[in-house]
């Protein structure tokens, strides 16, 4: 048991907690409003905005998982940084115009903007329920970020005693969410990348000085770890997947819901162009922090006896605790280690929020109490977060880990298919809702079908084409078909003029 | 997509397009040398992409900037 590391921990966590609650008030708005607890009143400047999203693209799990991937898999665990690189000029040309028309509709959700577009409550509710089914895992996988670390700072992580330290960071995290709303993540997610960049910024100075520098670290590891296999006939092997996966990451994640909650309370179109230009500095700590995969590699942790049972319990995921706890002072690894819970809070609060909206918005007041107030509405969505939440924690606690990751593998695939009703809804109303919904569920099948090849393990698929041996991300391939059959079955309602054409947004909203 | 390429203009989906294309020019970099501070060309070329995309954004929030 680490004493220090354990008081620093704790200490940090109760600061942030106080900080959470505290939060309330800031900024202060009527809190019996939807956009005041669902997106903090639209009104986050710059600073907080840039905090806020990068608080929520960079989250528990990818502190653990990209290093683990790295050190357990090579080349094709750097795909995160092609990926990061490519979401800010997607979502720069992008998300702005959704704003501006969310803002003149009052929309909270992508699914309220799908509705009134298309006027088809039954495209708003696939969407609802794809963004939902999507996000739950992702909360869960927070949580096993936590749980890494709780179980680094030397408690026992099974049992009732060794469950209690996660459970009682989410009781303390959905008690902040439901009392303060959005505003909560936003004013912890200062203190934890303060955090966070500390953390990375002395790892990343003292590992590589104690390895005797990167020329060290890069020469340790087999060459077939450092790069992609080459091309050889006719099969592109891993380097089609490693492009397609980071693209179809990239345009995934624009369309999780818990991104369109922290684009939507930001000020406007100004705010978040204006953000996109420095959000790619979380980028480069992502760069840094897939490079801890190596250094965990070179520095051989998993074989020294002090950490070798971590390893066994854990596997790669304890790749970067496992470097704290090798080359610093125990009061650092507390900073280290809260900088990763904490790091898993904040997601998991914006996380839970847009789920709520989305429950409260499109099924509660679409569905079962169309004639609710605003109070009731804001009320239910607070319930819906705590409801979300525990589900999460419970997930978690009952079924193994694996089936979390396997689940939010698949949700990334799923959300990409919500990419033509909505993105293409930004910019035209030639789409029928019709062949949206047909081409939704054509994609979504087949992308099921490509998963479940590899029992879900994997999320590629090797397309066969003119000879060729193409592997790629089953979601992009997915989001083709997709495609493909929008604009066919479009073509052919038109062709029989019997598309639809119903829009219920204000054509002025898209002019700008 | 008509009206927003409008917006952002010729130059402003270029400047947009340089970062993606760099990183998705997977067979192109998937290399060691040259090397750089001890750091293979794969490595250091995808993470230099990085701050550069960010000057890339730049040049675009500019024309966006000047328009409206």
């Amino acid at each position: 048991m680490h004493i220090t590391a354990t008081i620093v921990f704790v200490a940090l966590f109760v600061l942030i907690a106080v900080l959470g609650f505290l939060s309330a008030r800031w900024q202060r708005g009527d809190l019996g409003h939807l956009h005041e607890w669902g997106l903090g009143g639209r009104r986050f400047g710059s600073w907080i905005t840039w905090f806020l999203i990068g608080g929520d693209l960079y989250t528990a799990y990818t502190f653990v998982a990209v290093p683990a991937l790295v050190f357990g898999a090579g080349a094709l665990g750097f795909f995160a940084l092609p990926y990061t690189v490519l979401v800010y000029p997607v979502v720069f040309s992008v998300l702005p115009r959704l704003w501006l028309i969310a803002k003149r509709h009052n929309f909270i959700t992508a699914a309220d903007f799908v509705a009134a577009r298309y006027d088809s409550p039954a495209l708003a509710l696939v969407i609802t329920v794809t963004g939902i089914v999507a996000t739950m895992p992702y909360i869960a996988l927070q949580l096993v970020g936590v749980e890494v670390v709780i179980g680094g700072l030397g408690f026992p992580t099974h049992g009732i005693v060794g469950e209690l330290p996660l459970i009682i960071a989410f009781v303390v995290l959905a008690a902040f969410t439901y009392t303060s709303g959005l505003r909560a993540p936003a004013s912890i997610a200062v203190v934890k990348d303060l955090l966070v960049y500390v953390t990375v910024l002395a790892l990343i100075i003292v590992v590589p000085w104690k390895l005797g520098g990167f020329g060290k670290i890069f020469a340790a590891i087999p060459a077939e770890h450092l790069y992609l296999p080459p091309i050889h006939s006719g099969n592109l092997g891993t380097q089609s997947f490693y492009l397609t996966l980071a693209l179809g990451s990239a345009l995934a994640l624009m369309l999780y819901p818990h991104a369109t909650t922290a684009v939507l309370s930001s000020q406007g179109p100004k705010t978040l162009r204006r953000n996109w230009i420095f959000l790619p500095a979380y980028s480069f700590v992502l760069g840094l922090i897939a490079l801890l995969g190596y250094m965990a590699y070179a520095a051989n942790l998993s074989s020294i006896p002090a950490l070798a049972p971590y390893f066994h319990q854990y596997g790669p995921q304890f790749a970067m605790p496992g470097l704290l706890l090798r080359y610093f002072p125990d009061y650092f690894v507390g900073i280290g280690f809260a900088a990763v819970a904490i790091g898993a809070l904040v997601p998991a609060a914006i996380m839970s929020i847009a789920a709520a909206n989305l429950f409260t918005r499109n099924i509660y007041r679409a569905y079962i109490r169309p004639d609710c107030d605003a109070k009731r509405e804001t009320q239910m969505a607070k319930l819906v977060s705590l409801v979300v939440k525990f589900g999460a924690l419970l997930f978690i606690l009952l079924l193994p880990t694996e089936f979390a990751i396997q689940l939010q593998l698949l949700g990334g695939i799923l959300i990409l298919q919500t990419l033509p009703a909505i993105v293409s809804g930004i910019y035209t109303r030639w789409f029928d809702p019709r062949a949206l919904l047909i081409a939704w569920a054509v994609a979504l099948g087949w992308a099921i079908w490509a998963a479940s090849l590899t029992d879900f393990q994997k999320s590629g698929y090797a397309l066969h084409c003119f000879g060729w041996i193409i592997p790629g991300y089953i979601g992009l391939y997915a989001l083709a078909l997709n495609f493909l059959f929008a604009i066919f079955i479009t073509l052919l309602l038109r062709a029989t003029g019997r598309h639809s054409s119903a829009d219920l947004t204000d054509a002025a909203a898209y002019q700008e | 997509m008509k009206r927003k390429s409008a917006r952002l203009g010729f130059w402003g989906v270029l400047y947009l397009s340089i970062p993606c294309i760099a990183v998705l020019a997977v067979p192109l970099y998937n290399r060691a040398t040259p090397v750089l501070f001890g750091i293979p060309f794969f490595y250091w070329w995808q993470i230099g992409w990085v701050p550069l995309s960010g000057f890339f954004i730049y040049l675009a929030w500019r024309r966006v900037e000047r328009q409206g």
